[in-house]
């Protein structure tokens, strides 16, 4: 992509009906490090790589929980991600209060693609640079839902953003039919094993960058990271030793 | 000269008449009475269960007093609709802390938050008297108490509600030991003891107080969290 003289704002039109500012907010989510979510039948999970600016500093959170039934990771723009989580913690308390039940993750996510939608027609207002796959379980069952800064929101069986997630949706692509039945234990792990795919030459998956989230019927929203996450990366790894046998 | 006069007389008389007899009234008492012991390592709560307004009784069993996430309980008295919203906005901000901060709220910091979410209604208060039960930073009984715009105390023992003159002098007596020679007035009570002073404080509340009966609810809550038993109470 280059500069162009449709690119100034979101209320500008290419000729070829692209709004490059909503386009160049989505390279804002390919920057942040990649993301992995899938589902079964009875499980949602969420897995991701935290990064860190340099070893002074602490790595940044990717998986935030909005409610006991629904979680999100980000990839992209942190504090837009922070702005979104908080406006879903409302929505989802709000509905409680009114309808006097848990927010289902459909509308939840319809309605962040509503906001972010606002942001990419009004004069003046910049589109949210961040993406997010939303995991939750409602009364029609476990769910995955990708948000994106135009306000497209779409629900997959299994998926990936942020950089280098072509690897880990093509490992998804080849193996989702089998994750219905897996159990949740099954589903992390494989989960983390798309997610390798996306990590740079000599990078290892460890309890520094890892997280791990997770919801389902009967299981609250749940954010593993540090050294709660070793005893899923060590089945990562008997995995691989068995692979390699 | 005397017309000037007259004129002065009735000069500061109102044009229209007020009317205070016909507004619709926001409030309503729906009676009730709740108690709370704090001891070295636990706290106890204690609320009836009838709701009435006036002579007659909307319900036999409706509980006023509410757990909530942080293992803190809220007793209240006063309105019963106000008692539920105040309990419902106490439980989002829990739950907003613990999103935010990834722990649960200590009591101390709900006891401030009660407060300041009372006193946001300084001009359309809650009408309730809440009594916030938990433990505190060293693992002791905590009890704050307020009144409807959020004046907060931490106590020992309170009672608010429609029995509460009769309930709380017999609490400064027997939990605060007033009035008596000899006692040790810091001196804090045994879990069992304290239980048997609440469930006795509301079975002769009970007798006396037309607006308190039917169920008596009680909570205890200690370093294993929070358990919560049924009493009946005699439901004339």
């Amino acid at each position: 992509m280059f500069r162009n003289q449709y690119d100034n704002d979101s209320s500008t039109w290419s000729p070829q009906g692209r709004i490059f500012q909503v386009e160049y907010a989505s390279e804002a989510v390919k920057q942040g490090s990649a993301v992995v979510g899938l589902r079964s039948k009875e499980h949602a999970v969420l897995v991701a790589v935290k990064r860190s600016p340099n070893e002074l500093a602490s790595y940044q959170k990717k998986v935030i929980r909005i409610d006991d039934h629904m979680g999100i990771a980000m990839a992209g723009l942190t504090s837009d991600a922070r702005v979104l989580s908080n406006y879903l913690r409302t929505e989802a308390m709000r509905s409680k209060m009114v309808y006097g039940r848990a927010l289902p993750i459909g509308r939840a996510v319809n309605a962040i693609g509503d906001k972010a939608q606002s942001n990419t027609q009004e004069y003046g207002r910049r589109p949210y640079g961040v993406g997010l796959l939303v995991i939750g379980h409602d009364d029609t069952g476990p769910h995955l839902y990708e948000f994106n800064p135009s306000g497209i929101v779409s629900e997959y069986y299994a998926y990936s953003i942020g950089s280098r997630s072509q690897s880990a949706r093509t490992n998804l692509e080849r193996n989702f039919d089998t994750f219905e039945d897996m159990s949740l234990k099954e589903l992390i792990v494989q989960g983390l094993r798309s997610l390798r795919d996306t990590l740079q030459q000599g990078k290892q998956l460890d309890t520094l960058n890892t997280s791990i989230g997770f919801v389902g019927k009967d299981t609250k929203m749940t954010i593993l990271d540090g050294q709660d996450t070793q005893e899923y990366l060590d089945l990562l790894d008997e995995g691989e030793a068995m692979d390699t046998e | 000269m005397d017309f000037v006069g007259i004129q002065q007389e009735f000069a500061h008389a109102p044009a229209t008449e007020r009317h205070t007899h016909n507004r619709w009234e926001p409030y309503v008492d729906n009676g009730g009475t709740s108690l709370a012991i704090a001891g070295a390592d636990y706290v106890i709560v204690a609320s009836d269960a009838r709701q009435s307004n006036g002579f007659n009784i909307n319900s036999r069993y409706d509980p006023k007093a509410f757990h909530l996430s942080n293992n803190a309980i809220l007793a209240t008295a006063g309105y019963a609709a106000d008692a539920k919203r105040l309990v419902e906005v106490l439980e989002q901000n829990a739950q907003m802390y613990y999103h935010k901060h990834d722990r649960v709220m200590k009591t101390s910091a709900m006891a401030q938050m009660l407060s300041n979410t009372l006193y946001g209604r300084r001009f359309f208060p809650y009408y309730v008297f809440p009594i916030l039960a938990g433990l505190d930073n060293e693992g002791k009984g905590a009890l704050y108490c307020y009144d409807p715009v959020g004046n907060m105390e931490r106590v020992v023992y309170q009672s608010f509600g429609s029995a509460s003159a009769l309930v709380q002098p017999f609490l400064d007596n027997v939990v605060g030991f007033k009035n008596q020679r000899g006692a040790d007035p810091a001196r804090l009570l045994e879990r069992d003891q304290a239980l048997k002073i609440a469930v006795d404080a509301f079975t002769g509340a009970t007798e006396r107080d037309i607006y308190t009966g039917d169920w008596l609810d009680i909570f205890i809550v200690d370093r294993n969290g929070v358990t919560h038993e049924k009493r009946e109470l005699k439901h004339d």
